[in-house]
């Protein structure tokens, strides 16, 4: 008698705890719904205002005079892709080289000192550094140029690279480092061709995400490499880049200037969405099980 | 057999920090001898095999002092390379370690390739004969360009032994190679070792007592860092001369 009661009772209970998971499950699955929103929201008003002022004279052209219709922002693709080549020449090595400091050498004060600066540095306002930058070769220079956008952008990438290079290589295990030594090959050798072009794959998507990380940054480009009507004319020349043209165009009163700016912003997100896409190609379990 | 010591050690003595691992440990071997390292876990043994080619200090907080003498060098000599010493004192490991994301063929000839040797035809022929030595050739010579980790676990520790024999070195360390390997790998790596040991002189430290009976023909008995017993393995293991080494080979040890 006292048995039926029971199994009752724990059977009423595991009624109340299924309902109470389909119901929790629910809840999150609606959160995470809503978290996608604005995501899709941007994506697609992006989408929708910036694709009728698609057309091929956008990447061919230069921006046209005020008053005059057409031309495109051939000049701020180009800059925005030379900016982010020279920023990544020594963004990546210097990012790269203190993860690989951070993870292979041992722990002591100085290397505790440069993650603490390192995470420092990654929150610091990047217009700050866009500020720090014009201090240190704008006015000595006396112009904006190519080389101070791509300095701003590079001091921007080191520390997300050297984080998430050292956060790669921790999980490279320690027998692996000692099979190289024990093989006779100097601790540098062992570093640079076993542990990091062993990972060289999931360094790269590091890379990416850094690179895709300050491709859009606007703030620090404005007093640095600034803007500018025509092709780049050289590393020390200010040059137009896709973010500093989308906010002088979308500031400005006339109409196509915006049409102009949302079909740059178009650009941007699709460049931006295809770094993280190569990451995720990069990353994928079919390509690693290789 | 040539019995001329090939690898004398003197009153080593490893640390840890402030911790002694290794004390006053004295030794020698013999041109292509086979030396049994056994003692329960934590005894040095381990420690002390990675201070014969100097891979121990390489830990941080870690150093050693006293004499190891290979081919009547010693290698604790502050002129000595630690680097130059680890090409003539091959390793194999615990687990088997191939590198990631290398072939079969890169692997083996990753000590030569990274030392600066090009030539192609040298190294195809190198990493034939490493993998003929380690019993492996057979099952890979078809396949040399897939990665080392897609081998069983038994052939990726036959890769790492094809890979440490490809720099010829003169003394070969195995840290218990087949711990974590099933029996029948575990028995084609002991009937390497006694083709290999026509080759090299090798110390092994095991956990398996019969594969220290087996293989070797001397066995230095571990305790608390302090060697206590070493001497022929026929007579380590059937008279044993002291009461700890006895009580540990019968299994009545602790």
């Amino acid at each position: 008698m006292n048995h039926t009661v029971l199994t009752e009772h724990m059977t009423k209970k595991y009624q109340q705890r299924k309902i109470t998971n389909r119901v929790m499950i629910g809840l999150l699955a609606s959160a995470s719904c809503i978290a996608l929103i604005p995501l899709l929201s941007i994506f697609i008003y992006v989408l929708a205002q910036g694709l009728p002022g698609l057309n091929l004279n956008f990447f061919t052209q230069l921006p046209q005079p005020i008053g005059e219709t057409g031309g495109g922002m051939a000049n701020s693709i180009m800059g925005t892709l030379t900016l982010i080549l020279t920023a990544s020449l020594f963004g990546i090595v210097w990012g790269v080289g203190t993860g690989l400091f951070l993870s292979e050498y041992p722990p002591g004060r100085l290397s505790n000192v440069v993650r603490f600066s390192a995470d420092l540095l990654s929150s610091i306002p990047s217009i700050i550094i866009g500020l720090f930058v014009y201090t240190l070769i704008v006015i000595p220079m006396r112009r904006f140029s190519l080389l101070a956008g791509a300095v701003a952008l590079g001091i921007i990438m080191i520390p997300t690279l050297a984080r998430s290079t050292e956060e790669l290589l921790r999980r490279v295990p320690v027998h692996v480092r000692e099979a190289g030594l024990a093989l006779g090959l100097p601790r540098w050798k062992v570093i640079l061709r076993i542990v990091l072009l062993g990972n060289s794959r999931a360094i790269s998507t590091g890379i990416i995400l850094a690179i895709a990380r300050v491709s859009g940054e606007t703030a620090p480009l404005l007093f640095t490499s600034f803007n500018n009507q025509y092709w780049q004319r050289g590393i020390d020349q200010p040059t137009s880049s896709l973010p500093v043209q989308i906010y002088t165009y979308a500031i400005s009163p006339y109409e196509d200037w915006h049409q102009q700016a949302w079909t740059g912003a178009l650009i941007l997100v699709s460049l931006v969405f295809m770094m993280n896409m190569m990451t995720r190609y990069l990353l994928s379990p079919r390509r690693s099980s290789k | 057999m040539n019995t001329k010591a090939i690898l004398e050690v003197k009153d080593l003595h490893a640390w840890f920090g402030n911790t002694e691992a290794v004390k006053g440990v004295s030794l020698s071997a013999a041109y292509n001898a086979v030396t049994a390292i056994i003692g329960p876990s934590g005894c040095g043994k381990s420690t002390f095999i990675r201070c014969l080619n100097r891979l121990h200090e390489e830990l941080p907080g870690a150093y050693a002092t006293g004499h190891v003498l290979i081919e009547n060098i010693d290698i604790y000599d502050k002129k000595v390379d630690p680097v130059s010493i680890r090409r003539k004192v091959g390793m194999v490991f615990q687990k088997p370690n191939p590198f990631p994301s290398l072939s079969i063929f890169d692997n083996v000839v990753a000590g030569l390739k990274l030392a600066g040797v090009k030539r192609q035809s040298t190294l195809k022929e190198i990493a034939e004969q490493s993998l003929l030595s380690a019993a492996l050739w057979s099952e890979v010579k078809d396949k040399l360009h897939a990665p080392g980790t897609s081998l069983s676990g038994g052939q990726q520790q036959r890769l790492c032994i094809a890979r440490a024999l490809a720099v010829e070195p003169t003394v070969l360390l195995m840290d218990e190679p087949t711990s974590a390997l099933d029996p029948i790998s575990t028995a084609k790596i002991e009937e390497l070792m006694t083709e290999l040991r026509k080759k090299v002189t090798i110390v092994i430290v095991t956990h398996n007592m019969q594969q220290a009976a087996r293989i070797s023909d001397q066995t230095a008995f571990f305790l608390s860092g302090e060697l206590i017993e070493f001497g022929e393995t026929s007579q380590v293991f059937t008279a044993p001369q002291k009461e700890q080494t006895e009580r540990y080979i019968t299994g009545r040890f602790g």
